[in-house]
């Protein structure tokens, strides 16, 4: 059995599942940040194997949900300059804007070019310097450092085709948003695996000891997830707090040091407005002195208007574990992927698409 | 084979080509016709005269648009045979004939568009087909994508019942031909824009000789679909909803090739909303189900046959049950599927 395949080891799973009936006593809820966890919860049921009381609900983790309007504008109005060319990551371009999303920019006319790398968007500016490539840096710290090599080299190479428009985000500032929330329900987190292979544990101690809850490092396999929760579940019945690494395959205390100093040469944290939540502070990345020249906001004059968000969407709720996608009134029936209201529909991190598409019989 | 139309004359094609004159009629002569002709396109009659005996016909058109035009398995010309056979042999036709038009974009090499042509000849002889008429029109560099294909196939209604998925019965149960999901990741593979290497081949084929040893062999075939754009998923979505039943699938009875699921897993895709070009499910009732396995085995295009559920009585609604028991929908897809971020 490889490796992936004895992560879906239904042996495995259960054994764990019946680990965490067992040491759970009381009701607990849970939140899981990254939306590729919150979907593979819901691609294999694995809620149904939890015992009653204990809850999962889903964070903020998905890059695409938080991009605010405003930026999904500021991308079209970028894509429809003459010789500019938007590249962007496949899972952007459905992601409604004031104005409709990048497919109905390019429908229009816009040059908007999907891409699987934002190396590939360097490479493009390389090889045609007629166009300026601006390429759609959106993502978490997981995908922080392959922007920031993208900078690097269009540097290197001396590109003055090549620009992002920056959308990174950065995960701690959300969890402390979500737990001094008003609405708060969250005792333990499971934290984001990608983003901690990065980023390493340490940006989490305070965070543990200041709110009294227990953040565990997590996969994104079922059984991954499953340890995760069982780590979490152990923390909060002993009544403990700590930063705890259950996904210590990918992830080491400190990071991945190499990724990690690249990031903070190109990048500096900064205020950002992530959608449905607000201004969090130092909730993203923003390019450094050296590199501002990339920054494609700084290089295009865009005009800022207010976005229009949808009335009607709770992302927000959704995003901060107050609400699950299917209490949204619009759930399924005014919001569907074919019709998203909200960026949480669109993604195939988000969590209401997860409820969409793979929702549990009968819910 | 090698190109017929002298080289000297034009390497690509050029407006001429499509403007009436002696130069499109070498083109349809010496490619079209040297190619495909069986006895019928030659002719050059404007319309094809075919002399059929009694019985039902079948009758369906489809369009090619493929992006590469040739990928690991097969090309645009093959599929473009495969798509239709494959559409007539889901209501148990055998295929008679086929017409092919081709919308060619200006500046596409003549020495590409033979191999297309020629391909497309294999594919049909293979199937046993004949390109009986054809049209050609060529449109300004820019305004095509090299050459998109139209096929319509005629075919001959060989199964005694109707088969239809109104005729799916709850209990029945649902085979699927082969592994799933190859096609699409294939052909996303062979884009190259994606960074992924693999080996992997599109299953591109025709598929009617299995279903026509099914019913030849007496299996009473309810219905049948193929599970091209959006997948398994999609197909048994759409069996389901013009049923009027739901389908329960076993996910570790799919029959799945790991390069497939590899390269799924890489790009955040789902393989059963993956395209296939060369398999089919069946929904046969559940007494059949080994008989049907037996034949499907026996013939080469559906030599990894597998039941993968059964149909159920909750109208409209696919369900999966994961290796942990747990269950959960399989609804249809919206828009397509698209690479992820992280």
């Amino acid at each position: 059995m490889n490796r992936l395949a004895a992560l879906r080891d239904p042996a495995l799973v259960s054994a764990l599942a019946e680990e965490i009936r067992r040491t759970a006593t009381r009701p607990w809820t849970i939140m899981e940040v990254c939306g590729g966890q919150t979907h593979a919860i819901a691609r294999y049921g694995l809620e149904e194997l939890l015992p009653d009381g204990l809850e999962l609900v889903h964070g903020p983790g998905c890059p695409v949900c938080v991009t605010s309007a405003a930026t999904v504008d500021r991308a079209a109005r970028l894509a429809a300059l003459p010789g500019v060319v938007l590249a962007t990551f496949g899972d952007m371009v459905r992601v409604p804007g004031s104005e409709g999303d990048l497919f109905l920019a390019r429908a229009r006319g816009a040059a908007v070019r999907v891409v699987a790398s934002s190396l590939d968007a360097v490479r493009m500016a390389a090889e045609d310097p007629s166009q300026t490539v601006v390429f759609f840096g959106v993502g978490f710290e997981t995908t922080a450092p392959a922007v920031a090599l993208a900078v690097r080299q269009a540097a290197e190479l001396g590109l003055s085709n090549f620009a992002v428009l920056v959308a990174l985000v950065r995960v701690p500032p959300a969890l402390e948003a979500i737990l001094s929330g008003p609405g708060n329900r969250v005792r333990a987190f499971l934290a984001a695996g990608h983003v901690c292979t990065v980023m390493g544990l340490e940006e989490y101690e305070p965070i543990a000891a200041r709110h009294g809850v227990p953040i565990v490092a997590t996969g994104f396999e079922p059984a991954d997830i499953l340890a995760g929760v069982l780590a979490a579940v152990r923390q909060l019945e002993a009544g403990e707090a700590r930063v705890e690494n259950a996904y210590a395959r990918a992830v080491g205390q400190r990071g991945n040091a190499a990724a990690r100093s690249l990031v903070l040469e190109v990048f500096e944290p900064c205020d950002r407005d992530w959608r449905g939540i607000g201004l969090l502070r130092g909730g993203g990345f923003r390019l450094r002195g050296p590199y501002r020249a990339f920054d494609a906001e700084e290089r295009f004059d865009l005009p800022a208007e207010a976005p229009r968000e949808s009335g009607e969407c709770i992302a927000g709720l959704v995003l901060q574990g107050i609400k699950k996608p299917h209490e949204c009134p619009a759930f399924g029936v005014r919001c569907t992927p074919d019709r998203p209201l909200g960026a949480p529909m669109v993604s195939t991190e988000g969590a209401c698409s997860a409820y969409y598409r793979y929702r549990r019989v009968g819910a | 084979m090698t190109c017929p139309l002298p080289l000297d004359e034009y390497p690509r094609v050029v407006m001429a080509h499509g403007g009436g004159g002696t130069v499109m009629r070498r083109l349809i002569e010496r490619m079209f016709f040297a190619a495909l002709d069986r006895g019928e396109l030659g002719a050059a009659a404007d319309a094809a005269v075919l002399a059929l005996t009694g019985g039902e016909l079948a009758l369906t058109t489809d369009s090619f648009v493929v992006r590469p035009r040739f990928f690991p398995g097969g090309d645009i010309g093959s599929l473009s045979v495969h798509g239709t056979v494959n559409d007539l042999a889901m209501v148990g036709a055998e295929p008679i004939a086929l017409t092919a038009a081709f919308v060619l974009e200006e500046g596409l090499s003549t020495e590409e568009l033979w191999a297309i042509v020629s391909s497309m000849a294999a594919a049909a002889d293979d199937a046993g087909v004949r390109v009986v008429a054809g049209d050609t029109k060529v449109v300004e560099r820019g305004h095509g994508d090299g050459v998109f294909i139209a096929t319509t196939g005629l075919g001959r209604v060989v199964a005694p019942w109707p088969v239809r998925a109104d005729r799916i019965r709850p209990g029945d149960a649902v085979l699927v031909s082969g592994d799933v999901g190859r096609h699409g990741m294939a052909v996303m593979v062979a884009r190259g824009d994606l960074a992924v290497e693999s080996d992997l081949a599109s299953d591109c084929a025709c598929v009617h000789r299995a279903p026509l040893a099914l019913i030849e062999g007496g299996v009473e075939v309810r219905a049948m679909r193929d599970p091209t754009r959006g997948g398994l998923a999609s197909a048994l979505n759409e069996l389901a909803s013009s049923g009027g039943v739901g389908f329960e699938v076993r996910e570790t009875e799919v029959p799945l090739d790991p390069r497939t699921v590899a390269v799924a897993e890489l790009l955040g895709l789902d393989p059963l909303y993956s395209a296939c070009e060369g398999r089919f499910v069946a929904v046969v009732s559940p007494e059949q189900v080994d008989r049907a396995l037996e034949i499907l085995r026996s013939v080469p295009v559906s030599a990894g046959a597998a039941a993968i559920g059964e149909a159920t009585d909750d109208s409209g609604r696919v369900v999966v049950r994961s290796a942990f028991g747990t269950r959960r929908m399989l609804p249809m897809l919206s828009g397509e599927q698209l690479p992820r971020i992280c």
